[in-house]
């Protein structure tokens, strides 16, 4: 996802307002940004509250600055800067937090981003994009070049399966029909698990919708997702986030609060380190039951 | 044209007038910056400049200056830290051009004067940006990290005023983070550093009337409650609003000096 980033950038480093700043990350990915931009490439170094704060003056000047670090070290090192600086003042500044989730792996839990959304969603004027697969990257970051809102944009890896044909870009897009309950899965998650379900027994096998905007008020939910959850009744959502201020906790007051019921509810999320050990994306999410047999195991096969 | 130091009078005057009938504090601070604030808005910012008030609790002294501009009308000011004003007690977002940033957290107005001075190289624009800063503030990390980053970037066009009063929110500067001597600091930083006086208005005059390159510190050495008796250099100046009889006294000795 990164390097679709850092392609469509460079297709429009064009763009005279584009000024790129990175927290000193990015080695063998972003250089050809690096070259295009020229001087509107800045390091700003291991300081990312300086970072933030510096481009929030750059867009109170009128530019259109992006700002780039694993995620952790944007939202929750400089969460004051975010606060303050950008949202309070509706400024059009784009972060980028590389490495979503378990993303960062055996990196280990400082490098993880698991409660990224929900801490970033509580401030005023700010959006969320989830990128689930590569080319949902290169839509958002074309339709961020003049949005005019503090955005957070959430990459992580790709995991599309192969065979599997993705409809045109919207925040929420179905990918799966059947029988059972309605499944929403935010971002790359969507992946790996829609590979496994595609296999079930009409019966029991999900409406899997991916999601990939927030917050949810900023998108219509689609009436075939209601109509979905209306003939089901069993709504279960799966997200690579904790439980605290995720989708899971969203997309029910969202749905309850518009008089759109259901009778059951279920939610994978993120559960911090399980077994307190640490490994790959894939080992984390099976530890917190996020890897397709966990899911299928919820489902009433 | 009027005297600096008779616009300063009477904004000191107007400033206390202000605290008192809205009975609330941070007075010190506004009087260790009120004749700082009023010479750069009088006699330096032009219509290409950019001022961010670091020390957000020094917002009434800011007030003050705007009124003495006509930027602000006494109606205004009257509602002072009120019910469902826009005059709070550190500056407020998205209400007024000459206030740019919502500060009030301290160590954020280096940081955001940086990226607009960045942001004016990158576009080709005239200009330049003044911050005014608290001595207590360089405490916060990311100043220092500001003055990194804009002496890497050759920031030329900002500059950085301390109000050096020497009294922070629960001591004195020494007692709670002793960074004497700040200038020697400053320097090698490799930043552009000189000194003044802070209530001379003619040692104001002279280090703004250099057209010096920066990324350039002014430490400016003040007194915290400057021109009240009672006040100067006490640490209640910092919270404590006046009383009646105070406010009289305080009025005399302003009109008086």
């Amino acid at each position: 996802m990164r390097r679709v980033l850092c392609e469509t950038l460079v297709e429009h480093a064009g763009d005279a307002g584009l000024v790129f700043l990175t927290g000193d990350l990015g080695f063998m990915a972003l250089e050809p940004l690096r070259d295009v931009l020229g001087e509107r490439f800045i390091n700003a170094g291991v300081a990312e509250q300086n970072m933030i704060s510096v481009a929030a003056g750059l867009a109170m000047s009128g530019l259109s600055p992006w700002v780039y670090s694993i995620a952790p070290f944007i939202y929750a090192r400089a969460f004051e800067q975010i606060r303050n600086d950008v949202c309070m003042h509706d400024l059009p500044v784009k972060f980028v937090g590389n490495g979503g989730g378990y993303g960062y792996g055996v990196m280990g839990a400082t490098h993880h981003a698991l409660e990224d959304y929900g801490v970033i969603l509580t401030l005023e004027n700010m959006h969320v994009l989830v990128p689930a697969f590569a080319s949902d990257v290169s839509t958002m970051t074309r339709r961020l070049l003049g949005f005019p809102h503090p955005v957070y944009l959430r990459l992580g890896r790709c995991e599309k399966p192969k065979d599997l044909v993705l409809p045109d870009y919207a925040p929420w897009r179905r990918l799966l029909s059947g029988g059972g309950c309605v499944m929403v899965i935010v971002g790359p998650l969507a992946g790996p698990i829609i590979g496994a379900l595609g296999n079930l027994e009409e019966r029991v096998r999900p409406n899997v919708w991916v999601l990939t905007e927030l917050p949810l008020e900023n998108s219509t939910v689609p009436d075939e997702f209601v109509q979905d959850l209306q003939q089901s009744g069993h709504l279960f959502v799966v997200e690579e986030h904790v439980s605290q201020g995720g989708v899971g906790q969203m997309l029910p007051h969202y749905l309850l609060t518009r008089g759109i019921s259901f009778r059951k509810f279920s939610h994978k999320c993120a559960l911090g380190y399980v077994s307190s050990l640490y490994g790959s994306q894939v080992f984390h999410r099976k530890e917190c039951g996020l890897d397709p047999a966990g899911i299928i195991s919820e489902l009433e096969v | 044209m009027e005297a600096v130091s008779e616009i300063i009078r009477k904004a000191k005057a107007r400033l206390l007038k202000m605290h008192y009938e809205s009975g609330v504090g941070h007075i010190g601070g506004n009087l260790s910056a009120l004749d700082l604030l009023v010479y750069l808005h009088h006699h330096v910012l032009n219509e290409n400049d950019v001022f961010v008030l670091s020390k957000g609790h020094s917002v009434g002294a800011l007030y003050i200056t705007l009124w003495s501009l006509g930027k602000l009308r006494d109606e205004d000011l009257r509602r002072f830290h009120g019910e469902g004003t826009k005059l709070s007690g550190h500056p407020a977002p998205n209400w007024l051009p000459e206030i740019r940033c919502a500060t009030g957290s301290l160590g954020h107005g280096l940081p955001l004067s940086a990226g607009l001075a960045l942001g004016k190289n990158l576009k080709s624009e005239p200009g330049r940006i003044f911050c005014l800063m608290s001595d207590g503030e360089w405490n916060e990390g990311s100043n220092w990290e500001a003055v990194i980053f804009a002496v890497q970037n050759r920031l030329e066009r900002l500059t950085f005023i301390v109000d050096c009063n020497e009294l922070q929110g629960f001591g004195t500067t020494k007692e709670v983070a002793d960074l004497e001597p700040l200038i020697e600091k400053f320097r090698s930083f490799k930043l552009h550093v000189e000194e003044i006086d802070g209530h001379s208005i003619e040692e104001i005059a002279e280090a703004f009337s250099k057209d010096v390159p920066g990324p350039r510190a002014v430490i400016a050495h003040t007194v915290k409650g400057h021109g009240v008796s009672f006040m100067e250099n006490k640490l209640e100046s910092h919270y404590l609003p006046v009383s009646a009889e105070q406010y009289e006294q305080a009025l005399e000795e302003i009109n008086g000096s």
